[in-house]
């Protein structure tokens, strides 16, 4: 179906069907959940950090395919990264669902296979739902931390 | 029956030409539009309706000692009496409202406050749409009325013995369901609901938005206490509604909202009431919308609900059988009495992805919980794609649909 080899890439439909980081990490050092109560999709991230950098990541996605495979593919670019590393992709992420725009940037090599979803307005909110997750996430990490 | 077989009396492509956006292209696609269910397209004789009111007879209703005001005063009322006549009742016994949602809760909000009593009980069905559960969640919190929830069984048909055992201590004041689910396509045998809620003292309210569109709905025979419905659906405009309500329980409920021609006096001190309808329709009501609900119902009483209910018949026996017959797709809802909604599910493919790759073959379906979402859970899903119909759905698009489908099987087994 070419008509929709802009949205569903091989990369997507494969973490979709076989994703690389799913579970319930444990122990973890931190862990947020994020919902979408117009269709149910649900996702549920834990981080667990080595000297503030997140050196392990799973999610549990009850979603669509861009969900689950959003969820996945933000795993790989975020292990390894800091807070402030992983805010600034994150930004840059929303940025390219919206206007569809390829950041230069090395960590968008995988991520690019969802700028198609720019197209579908509706359909926004199943990529950018992990990223809200896992910036809640280290948001309540960081409280920790702080507090 | 099969696609070549079509409907006596019944000109598909004669009604599709009715309809000025069945033309449009999507995705550079023939439209084919499957999502009636929530929100119908508009005849070109709504839309004239509208354009010639706004354009020729257009001023405030009820109020101006000018000829403007009178003649669309005269449209206003005139779109009453179709209300009026279409469901076999009295006009002052239609209150224009804004849709379905709001005729529900102006009853939860009227009838509620002043007829129900802490301990008195409100039952809905495990099948409503929002928009008949949390209107009663509210009064329940509101009033300290128990709402209690009657079970359906897994055909999609209300659960008699559990309805028994919701009424058995006597305490149900009404009973609150839909007579077409939006979701399972259910039809409720509302005949013998309003007799059973009579028998044990209680009202009955019927949300009629799905219900009203597929067949003739006569409240008399019936019997129906409340019943409401959204033009929307009934290929009329969007902002205007109908709540039908006995006269005698009209009567004695107090205003829902306050404002300009609901009153019969205003002082500072204190205000009176008018009379039913215009008690429940404070401020200037949805004047052109009213109009072109009047047209909405010209136009399919001029085809006749026994065509359409003839059609709609024939188009979901085809559609049930052709989404059966492709492995991995699941139809829910298996009521006796079902009507032109088919929500299903595709294994291993979220309905948001089915909903996107049939868009993209210029195929409209809803995907999500359709304002349902206890049933969707109540199902074991956590959201289905809706495929649901209207006078201008074909043959033709089913099998376009099922074509669509396998299309997103094969994406999906890459």
């Amino acid at each position: 179906m070419s008509e929709t080899d802009d949205l569903y890439q091989a990369l997507i439909m494969e973490r979709a069907r076989s994703p690389h980081h799913t579970g319930a990490l444990d122990p973890f050092d931190a862990e947020a959940e994020g919902d979408n109560p117009m269709c149910g999709d649900r996702v549920r991230i834990r981080v667990a950090y080595d000297h503030e950098l997140i050196s392990r990541f799973q999610h549990e996605t009850r979603g669509c395919a861009i969900c689950v495979s959003s969820a996945d593919l933000m795993g790989d670019a975020v292990i390894g990264k800091s807070g402030p590393e992983i805010a600034e992709l994150a930004e840059a992420f929303d940025a390219m669902v919206i206007d569809g725009r390829i950041p230069d940037r090395s960590e968008f090599a995988d991520l690019r296979a969802l700028a198609g979803i720019h197209a579908y307005r509706s359909r926004h909110r199943c990529a950018i739902l992990p990223w809200q997750a896992l910036r809640a996430a280290l948001g309540k990490a960081m409280e920790y931390q702080n507090g | 029956m099969s696609a070549a077989v079509k409907s006596v009396g019944f000109d598909v492509e004669r009604i599709r030409s009715d309809f000025p956006i069945l033309s449009e292209l999507v995705h550079g696609k023939k439209l084919v539009f499957l999502d009636s269910a929530a929100s119908a397209q508009k005849p070109r004789a709504v839309i004239d309706a509208m354009v010639r009111t706004m354009e020729t007879r257009y001023a405030n209703v009820h109020r101006g000692l000018h000829w403007m005001s009178e003649r669309c005063s005269d449209d206003y009322e005139n779109a009453r009496d179709k209300v009026a006549a279409f469901l076999n009742v009295a006009r002052e016994e239609i209150v224009f409202v804004r849709n379905a949602t709001e005729g529900i809760n102006l009853v939860a909000q009227t009838f509620g406050r002043t007829s129900l009593k802490p301990g008195d009980a409100v039952v809905v069905s495990e099948m409503e749409h929002h928009a008949n559960l949390v209107p009663w969640q509210m009064l329940r919190d509101q009033q300290g009325v128990e709402l209690r929830i009657v079970k359906i069984t897994d055909a999609g048909e209300i659960d008699w013995d559990d309805l028994e055992r919701q009424f058995a201590d006597g305490r149900v004041r009404l009973l609150a369901v839909t007579h077409m689910s939006n979701v399972l396509g259910t039809y409720t045998p509302v005949e013998r609901l309003a007799k059973f809620a009579h028998d044990r003292g209680a009202r009955i309210l019927l949300d009629g938005a799905q219900a009203v569109v597929h067949r003739a709905v006569d409240l008399r025979a019936i019997d129906a206490d409340f019943y409401v419905f959204s033009g929307h659906k009934l290929y009329g405009p969007t902002g205007i509604g109908v709540l039908y309500g006995k006269r005698a329980l009209l009567d004695a409920m107090p205003p829902f909202l306050g404002g300009g021609d609901m009153i019969r006096s205003v002082t500072y001190a204190a205000s009176t009431w008018a009379e039913p309808p215009y008690r429940f329709e404070a401020g200037t009501p949805a004047i052109v919308e009213a109009v072109g609900l009047g047209a909405a119902i010209d136009y399919v009483q001029a085809i006749g609900f026994e065509s359409i209910a003839a059609h709609e018949r024939s188009l979901t026996d085809h559609a049930m059988a052709s989404l059966a017959s492709i492995e991995g797709v699941h139809t829910l809802g298996h009521a006796q009495d079902r009507g032109g909604v088919v929500a299903f599910t595709v294994d291993g493919v979220h309905a948001h992805d089915v909903a996107t790759l049939l868009d993209k073959q210029g195929i409209a379906v809803r995907a999500g919980h359709h304002c349902a979402e206890p049933l969707t859970h109540r199902l074991g899903l956590e959201s289905t794609a809706r495929a649901s119909f209207g006078i201008y759905t074909t043959h033709a698009e089913i099998d376009s649909l099922a074509a669509g489908l396998r299309r997103v099987q094969q994406v999906f087994s890459r």
